[in-house]
């Protein structure tokens, strides 16, 4: 027999015999909470009025968008200062696929995601490679730039210039008596979900470790051969694809898209929600959603005068109460409620 | 007339390499061998070189001369991330983990290059591939985290650790790949003399259990002489010694450098 190794106390089954079962009960949980989740977010489309689901069917699409940009900031470390140009690629594609060729709405939605994935990798290639800051100002000036590209005449045939795109929801199936929003709801929360189911298989596998051993400990991280360069661009490719998704969600929900809805606001907008809800947190991107349709019409709700200043303050506060974002505070309740039962 | 060689090549040969950082020469010309299964002492006063020498053979550092072989294959075309896959582990010496992650984790970022599905792969995780990775790395993190007794810490963030504990965490991903040559970067530094003891047992159980060899750079100079087979001695970049632990510590160049008298000498030769 060869003795224990270095470091001494092999805590005896810290883990515990028990484990397997605790973790089938968490299991367990999870899925009748996600259950009951699902149930009230399908109750509600017959229960809100039509302009409470239209920001709900915003929020979701706002939601996909922040979990875009959280695989790349979050997970994978790289600033974006520009995501809004990957929401507005998608939201372009559908509506020109739409406008232009009769495309049924949920047609486009891969051409979307291609599209702006495809523009991710070409954004991403170069400017990867340079390191440092250089994603962060390359992605804020391709922002910065997409209202102006978006009018420019030479494809205004195609975008509708500075009028922009008119399109129309999706009609339900004749043989479900919903109506149309009811059915876009519901349609753009069934895409949603499965984009955060495959986000969230994407972050929890061998992938997900190297994006997050990569943004830890670069040097490192080639070292147990992680290919940084590869990683890093499908990471951004992955992360545009879906902002872009969103932003087909957005464009339908809102019915148009013009350049003036993607200015380098919209980018930021993208990234608050994503610090709100919680930098490396799939179910954050959900709470950063919420946020940024929500928060500004509370805003304006206290005051009419200066619903920027409120919008501000409200959020200096949140991160004054949440530094971690709403994700932080949930780790600490699940933490705490786990020691409390179960634990010991 | 010498036949071709039949015999295999060593596992790693290093060859004359020469690292310069601005005019402070690093290496100033290096060769070496590292034969299969053994545990290699590489010695030598701070600053001697010897972590220039590691990060050439990671490929942090590219020798202005020279030639490193692993198997045979020249390192200088292998890129960097590409030479885990071959089969070269390291650890660090100041230690450089995923902090954000945790121990189990971190063991299971080593076990990277034994697995090979992608992002689309990952994300619809169609098929039972991933699974099957997935399964096969928590498998291999599982017998590591035994072996290095880390199981109680196992779903600790590693930021939060000891030195000592972070060390062996360092250990356990650098084998989760199932290295041919692991490069150990002072893992004795922290460790008390009873640490130190266990810490050589257990370099005989990685090279008997995992088959491999091990280039050890350790200022501990009786856990070097207790467990290497042979050892390389640098100073100031050169080699100044290479043999069995025995010879080398009587190596009067040695017992100078170490004593800080060859300081003058060495301007000499320099
Ligand atoms: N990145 C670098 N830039 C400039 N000089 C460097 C760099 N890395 C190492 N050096 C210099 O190269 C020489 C060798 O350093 P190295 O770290 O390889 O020594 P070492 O043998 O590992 O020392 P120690 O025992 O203190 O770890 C030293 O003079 C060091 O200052
Ligand atoms: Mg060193």
């Amino acid at each position: 027999m060869s003795g224990p190794p270095i470091g001494s106390a092999r805590a005896s089954g810290a883990a515990g015999p028990d484990a397997p079962a605790a973790s089938r009960q968490r299991r367990a949980i999870a899925f009748a909470l996600l259950l009951a989740g699902a149930a009230v977010l399908i109750a509600s489309a017959f229960l809100l009025s039509p302009f409470r689901l239209f920001q709900l069917t915003l929020a979701a699409g706002y939601a996909v968008a922040i979990l875009g940009l959280n695989l790349v900031t979050g997970y994978n470390g790289q600033i974006s200062l520009g995501h809004g140009a990957f929401y507005a690629a998608g939201a372009y594609t559908t509506a020109i696929l739409m406008t232009h060729f009769d495309w049924p709405f949920w047609a486009t939605l891969p051409v979307a995601g291609l599209a702006s994935g495809a523009l991710g990798y070409a954004v991403g290639f170069p400017a990867l490679r340079l390191g440092g800051f250089y994603l962060a100002l390359t992605t804020f000036s391709l922002a910065v730039a997409v209202p102006q590209i978006l009018k420019h005449r030479a494809i205004e045939d195609w975008t509708g210039g500075v009028q922009g795109l008119f399109i129309a929801k999706p009609d339900p199936p004749a043989f479900l008596p919903i109506e149309a929003d009811q059915w876009l709801y519901l349609t753009t929360l069934a895409i949603s979900a499965a984009l955060f189911l495959a986000a969230w298989n994407l972050v929890r596998g061998r992938i997900g470790r190297a994006m997050r051993a990569i943004r830890d400990h670069p040097v490192a991280a080639e070292a147990m051969g992680m290919d940084l360069a590869a990683v890093k661009t499908r990471t951004f490719a992955a992360g545009a694809a879906l902002t872009g998704l969103a932003g087909a969600l957005g464009a339908v929900a809102v019915e148009f898209v013009a350049p003036d809805s993607f200015t380098v606001m919209l980018s930021i907008t993208l990234f608050v929600g994503m610090v709100v809800g919680g930098a490396a947190s799939i179910g954050g991107a959900v709470v950063g959603g919420l946020f940024i349709v929500f928060v500004p019409n509370l805003a304006e709700s206290i005051s009419k005068a200066a619903p920027g200043a409120i919008y501000g303050v409200l959020l200096i506060l949140l991160l004054f109460v949440l530094p971690g974002g709403a994700a932080g505070i949930g780790r600490l309740a699940v933490a705490r409620l786990w020691r409390r039962d179960g634990g010991r | 007339m010498a036949a071709p060689a039949a015999t295999p090549p060593p596992l790693l040969e290093v060859e004359g390499v020469v690292v310069r950082f601005g005019g402070v020469v690093a290496l100033a010309g290096v060769s070496f061998e590292v034969g299969h299964r053994e545990i290699r002492g590489l010695i030598g006063p701070n600053g001697s070189g010897k972590t220039t020498l590691f990060n050439c053979i990671s490929g942090l550092c590219r020798p202005a001369a020279g030639e490193i072989r692993f198997e045979g294959v020249a390192l200088s075309r292998v890129p960097r991330h590409a030479r885990a896959r071959l089969g070269i582990g390291r650890t660090f010496q100041h230690t450089a983990l995923f902090r954000s992650l945790t121990v189990r984790e971190n063991v299971l970022a080593g076990a990277h290059p034994l697995a090979g599905s992608g992002f689309l792969a990952n994300a619809l995780r169609l098929g039972g591939r991933v699974r099957r990775e997935e399964r096969e790395a928590e498998e291999t993190a599982r017998r590591l985290l035994a072996l290095l007794s880390l199981e109680a810490v196992a779903d600790a963030p590693v930021g939060r650790l000891p030195f000592g504990t972070q060390k062996r965490v360092e250990l356990a991903r650098a084998l989760a790949a199932g290295p041919k040559l692991l490069l150990l970067d002072e893992p004795a530094g922290g460790l008390n003399h009873e640490e130190v003891y266990r810490l050589a047992r257990l370099l005989f159980r990685i090279r008997r259990e995992f088959e491999l060899s091990i280039l050890l750079v350790e200022h501990h100079m009786h856990l070097v002489t207790s467990v290497s087979d042979r050892v390389v001695a640098l100073d100031f970049g050169e080699k100044i010694a290479d043999g069995t632990p025995e010879a080398v510590r009587a190596e009067p160049a040695v017992i100078r450098a170490y004593l800080g008298e060859g300081a003058a000498a060495h301007g000499d030769a320099a």
